[in-house]
Order: structure tokens, then sequence, then C-alpha cells
């Protein structure tokens, strides 16, 4: 794998990759991926987590992170990925610092319930806070060279379910809040969100639920005018068989006696000579997985009918480990994402 | 048990969940069912309400943000917040009379109108209803989906028309939420921010600031800065007008809180086979335990399983490696490669499930297989049900 132009992929120009997807399909784990492809080549990356639950720390195997950039993986021919938990007390304290250079402030409203207001209680406060954490690391530039401190941030963000919301929540706060300080704020914040360097990825599996979810979600982007990233096709499990042998597993006209012949073959016959019963047992197998291949047959033409580019992510025997992102990682730089 | 005998351990198998003894005894009064985003909840309380329904219980359903098709399955056409009747129940399924079964989908801005309309004089409640933070904190605060679920569990509970209520909790971004948003909103109404916001109100306008003391003035003075003064006036408003509700949503809560805790509640932990969502399960299991909420057990969902067991991953393998090399029978080497795949598949899930069980040996355990397809109608809801009262037994065939 050489170093490969960054203009041969999807997504040139974005620097914001905020990665959603319905629970259960792997959410966390295509987003540290994502990040460590991007990294990869020498760049640097920032892995956001928004929801307070320390999901990167897991599969990066690293104790909980604090509220604190820092490197946790090196990427694929040198690049650093480094990553953020945020948390929204502290964005707030952090938010109160830099646009007012309150910081001591910060200790007298916490006690006073000020801080647990805005993060809690008021509505969309806190997710403004989270995104214009996020935007600030996006836009932050080095003061000595001017350049911009990463080349992209990628955020593991909530579930499809909440994603519009969440990232609208700075229109919801302008309505709120007219004029003023916060409007200003999550104007800025908005502006990010909405430009072209931004990109929303859905995170699906190829069954019936989350694929739904993935079309309603991508339906209200465009609605909201947010920009629409890619489908990242998780856990795809190979056919396997040869089509036709599918289809006929499928129409359940497999040939179990040729199949009990290679069974016998390969010395799995029961001692009495018989490889009967585990050939029925295997077509029973069989049939459900062409079963099961057909649906996602189904569920890939579906995501197909959007027109936003797809990527699929293998499934990992061994379950998400550090060497597993790796692998997802190199996949998805195979297939144009990163 | 002592640590020696549990480092011998090594296949432990659970206690099994008996959920038909669940669901028969009279006591069982409220089902709640928990757990991680993607596993099935809803699934899961709907199929457990058809069950109890066709054996004989009169059985409220409520669900949170249900799939549409599965909204369907239970003929929920619309998000009313009324709990609506499902036909097609086989009622006489085991010779019991008297089963019943009716669902309704939370709507969670209308149950907290309802409150503030029961709950303050007619002036008051329009005050609060037109105010632009109510409406927006009614329809997207991150706890009043849980607050509001909790709320609406209590008066279906309060109302006694039905003789068992399953909830299903919401997708929380982090799951107990629905145990902590009361809490929360305790907190800060407990606060003495709320007094600063609302003294300015109660003396009418906000020179009123000038007599509080003069830390309360500097707060009061960085709000207007940070939030604007129009903000900070509709806050005042918002929660001055509040107030008088205010008390009756913590005394319900805590009554909601308690109902919970009480012998007549069963949770349910639901996950499915995989790393995060039986870590998840692990941590509901500990913060039930801490709360002092009844646990009846977990359920497993989402099982991979093989009719053909007997042949292990490894000489699956091995065979088809023989074949391969020598060029033979082809298609029995690829359809042993991908039963070996199954296996691993296998032995990974009950490995999480093992861990579970050895950090957490007494809670019982029902597992559901995984199904190539979704459930789409109460056929399907039936068969799970029969899949969870048997742990998964007799239905080997049917696994995907």
């Amino acid at each position: 794998m050489g170093t490969r132009d960054a203009q041969d992929t999807d997504w040139e120009g974005v620097r914001l990759h905020v990665v959603s997807g319905k629970g259960g399909t792997g959410k966390t784990t295509v987003a540290a991926a994502l990040a460590l492809a991007l990294a990869a080549g020498g760049r640097k990356v920032l892995l956001v987590e928004v929801e307070g639950r320390q999901g990167i720390a897991q599969i990066f195997d690293l104790p909980p992170l604090p509220y604190e950039e820092r490197k946790i993986a090196v990427a694929p021919d040198g690049g650093d990925v480094y990553a953020l938990a945020i948390d929204p007390e502290a964005a707030m304290l952090d938010y109160l610092e830099m646009f007012y250079g309150m910081k001591r402030m910060g200790k007298a409203l916490t006690r006073i319930g000020v801080v647990d207001f805005a993060t809690t209680i008021a509505p969309g406060l806190r997710d403004v806070l989270v995104t214009g954490k996020t935007s600030e690391a996006v836009r932050r530039r080095d003061p000595r060279t001017g350049t911009r401190v990463y080349d992209a941030v990628v955020m593991d963000a909530p579930p499809t379910g909440r994603i519009v919301r969440f990232l609208n929540v700075t229109q919801e706060i302008a309505g709120l809040a007219r004029v003023g300080p916060i409007r200003h704020h999550a104007d800025l914040v908005r502006g990010v969100l909405t430009s072209p360097e931004t990109a929303v990825h859905f995170v699906t599996l190829l069954e019936e639920m989350p694929v739904q979810e993935t079309l309603d979600g991508i339906a209200e982007l465009r609605e909201t005018k947010l920009p629409v990233g890619g489908i990242f096709i998780n856990m795809v499990r190979p056919a396997g068989l040869p089509d036709a042998a599918l289809e006929a597993a499928f129409q359940g006209r497999f040939d179990t006696a040729e199949l009990a012949a290679g069974l016998k073959a390969a010395g799995l016959a029961e001692r009495t000579g018989d490889a009967g019963p585990l050939a029925e047992a295997l077509t029973k197998e069989i049939a459900e997985h062409a079963r099961r291949v057909e649906l996602e047959n189904q569920e890939r033409e579906t995501l197909a009918s959007v027109g936003t580019p797809r990527y699929d992510l293998p499934l990992l025997p061994d379950g998400a480990d550090l060497a597993g992102l790796y692998e997802l990682a190199e996949a998805l730089r195979a297939q144009g994402a990163a | 048990m002592s640590t020696f005998e549990r480092g011998w351990a090594v296949t432990r198998t659970p206690p099994s969940l008996d959920i038909d003894a669940m669901l028969d005894d009279p006591g069982t009064r409220i089902i709640v069912c928990c757990g991680s985003g993607g596993v099935g909840k809803t699934t899961t309380a709907a199929a457990l309400g058809l069950r109890a329904a066709e054996r004989g219980r009169s059985v409220v359903v409520l669900t949170v943000d249900p799939a549409k098709r599965l909204a369907q399955a239970m003929g929920l056409t619309e998000l009313d917040n009324t709990p609506r009747r499902v036909d097609g129940c086989d009622l006489d399924g085991v010779g019991r009379e008297g089963g019943e079964l009716h669902a309704m989908m939370l709507d969670m801005k209308r149950t907290f109108d309802e409150i503030i309309e029961a709950h303050a004089d007619p002036e008051r409640a329009r005050q609060i209803l037109t105010n632009p933070f109510y409406q927006s904190l009614s329809s997207s605060f991150s706890g009043t989906q849980e607050y509001m679920a909790m709320e609406k569990l209590g008066q279906l509970r309060r109302s006694g028309d039905w003789d068992l209520i399953v909830v299903d909790t919401p997708p929380s971004r982090s799951a107990l939420d629905f145990l902590d948003a009361p809490e929360r909103l305790g907190r800060f109404l407990d606060g003495r921010l709320i007094r600063i916001l609302m003294a300015p109100a109660k003396v009418g306008g906000r020179s009123a600031f000038k007599l509080l003391n003069a830390g309360f003035g500097m707060v009061a003075g960085i709000l207007t800065k940070v939030l604007g003064a129009q903000v900070l006036k509709d806050i005042q408003m918002f929660v001055s007008a509040l107030d008088a509700v205010f008390g009756g949503f913590r005394q319900r809560a805590e009554q909601t809180y308690r109902l919970l805790q009480a012998p007549g509640t069963a949770f349910l932990v639901v996950a499915a086979p995989e790393r995060d969502a039986m870590r998840e399960a692990s941590y509901f299991v500990e913060r039930l335990a801490e709360e002092g909420m009844p646990l009846a057990g977990l359920v497993v969902n989402r099982v991979h399983r093989t009719p053909a067991a007997s042949l292990s991953a490894a000489r699956s393998c091995a065979a088809a490696e023989d074949l391969e090399s020598n060029g033979e029978h082809a298609l029995t080497a690829a359809v042993l490669r991908l039963h070996a795949r199954r296996m691993q598949l296998a032995a990974r899930e009950e490995r999480e499930q093992e861990h579970f069980t050895s950090v957490h040996p007494t809670v019982p355990v029902t597992r559901v297989p995984a199904m190539p397809e979704d459930v789409h109608d109460l056929a399907g809801l039936r068969q799970i049900g029969q899949l969870l009262s048997s742990n998964g037994a007799n239905s080997v065939s049917r696994s995907a």
C-alpha cells in the first residue's frame, strides 16, 4: 500500500466526518476505523466522542478518556489519531473561558447549578456545546504556521433517530435566542455543519430496520439541508457459495446427496459410513444462509436507490478488536472512503 | 461462592429464565424491558405482551419509538397517546379467558401538556404552554422522553385498567436515563439557580437582581451576558410559571420510582450476544441492584445457532482444506467453510454470554435465536413469545 493522493478519495475537501447509525450497527467501530483510514499516510485526525459512553476507549483498549485531546493510535504509513471525549460540562467551562475570559467564574456557576441547568435541563444547549466544541477543533489553526491543526475530525455521533435534531440544534437554539451571544455562537456552529467541509455518514447492517432508519435519516438530512455523506454497510458476510448453489438452496432443492458424497470424501462420515444426517443438517444451514443472502441483496438494492457512495465492511470473526480496526481501515481506503 | 470454585466454572450454565411463570403470576404488574439500542427491546416487549394476553392477562404495552412495521403489527397507525385494543389475538390459546391486549405509543409532548393542564389553573397553563422555552423543552429536552415514559407508566398503573403493563424504555444516550431523569430534574429544582431565576419574576422586573446579595447579582449578570436578556427573561417566565406544577412533578416522579422498586415490578434486561451489548447488560444489572429494582433476568436476542453443531469449526476447516487441496467437491468445501464461520460466530457469542454469567452467576437467562427476517405481524410476535418462554428450544430449524 503506497502513499495515495488524497484527491483519490470520495470525500475530498471534507474535514468533519459525522458518523451516525442505528444502535447495534457498530457506529463507534466504523468511526474509529474511518479515523485510522483518514490519518493513513502521515495525516493528523481527531476522533471525537459526544455521548459520554467511553466507547472509543473500549475499542482501543484504553482506560477512560479524559476531556483532553490525546494521541491514541498510529495509522498505517504514519499518521496520528487523537481522541477527545467531550464532556458537556467541561465544554461549557471552556466556552465561558474562551469567549468571556471567565475561568474562575465557572466554579461558582457549577456550584449554584448553572452548569447543570445548561447541560441537562436547558433544551439543546448541551448539544450546541458539544457540536460547538467539535467545530472549534475543525476550525482550529496553529498560531505559528496558520495551518489547520487537524486534517480531519471524525465524530462518533448520536444514533440515527436523534442525529438530525442533534445537528440541527443550533437552529433550535437560534429559534429561542433571536439575538445575543448564544445565537451568534450557534450560527457559527451551523455554518460549519452545513458547509461542504462536513459530511454526515450512516452505518447500517443489511437488515430491514437499520436500512429503513438510514433512508429516513438521509431524507431528514436533505430536508434540513445538512450534507449527506456515505453509507457504511457493516458486518458484511461473504455469500460463500456460487449463485446457482444459493438459488438451489433458497428454493429447497440443494443437492444433499452430492453434499453427502463430498462429506464422505472429506472423511466426515459417521463410523457407519453414513454422511446423510450431517448432510441433512448442513443443507438446512445452507437454506437459511441462502434466505438471508436473498434478503441482504434486497436491502442492498434499497440502499443503492439513495444514490450516495456505499462501502462494505467485512464481519470480523473475532469481533472488532484493535487488529480488526486496522483491517476495516484498510477496507475503507481500498474503497476510496478515505 | 469461593474464587476457587469460580476458577473451575469454565462453562457455566445460567439458571433458565421462566418467562411463563412471570407472565402467569398475578403478582407481576409491571414488566420493564431495558437494554442498549438495537437489541430488540420493543419487539421483546410486544411479544411478552401478546403472550401474556393470550395466557389470560389484561395487558397494555407502552412503547416509546417502535419501528413502523412493528407498530403496524400491533395495529398502531397513529401516535395518539391512548391505549388501543390490538385485534387478532388468539385469546383462547391455552384455554384461559379474559385475556386482552392493548398497545400505545408514547407522545411525550402531549403527555407533558396534559400534566401542565391538569395541575395549573387555565391562565397559568396558557402561559406555560405558549412559552418558547417550554415548547422546546417539551419536545427536545434530553431527558423528557424518559421522564414522560415514567410519568405515563405511573398514570397507566394508577388507572387500574390493566393487570399487567409491559413497557419498553427509550433508546437513551445513557442506558438508564429513565431512572436518572427525574432525579436530575429534582436536583435542578432544589438548586439555587432556580431561586435566582425566579427572584426577579416574583418581585417583578430585572431590577430585582439588585435586591439579592452580591454573589447572586454577579451570577445574574453573567447569565445576561452569556444568554442574552431575552432568553433569560423567557427562562424566568417559564420557571416561575412552572413553579406551581413542579411540586406535583417531583411527588409523582418519586411515586413512580417507588413503584419500580415494588415487588410487582419485573425488570428484564435485553441484550444481543455481542461485547458492547453484554457489557451494557452487566452495567444495567449492577445499576438495578444498586437502586433496589427487582431484576427478573436477561433476554439474549439474536443468538446464532446451527443444526450441525456436532461438526466443530476446526474439523470443518480441516476437511474443507483437504477437499480443496485434492481439487474435488468444491461445493462441499464451500459449505464446510461457511459452516466453520458459523461455528466461530456461535463460539464467540457463547464466550460473551459466559463472561456475563461468570460475573452474574445468579441472573436467569433466556435466549432467542436470530431470525432472518424482522417481525411484521402477530404470528411473528407469537413465535418470539414461544421462543422466549422455552429458552429458544425447539427452534433450531428456524434459526438463521
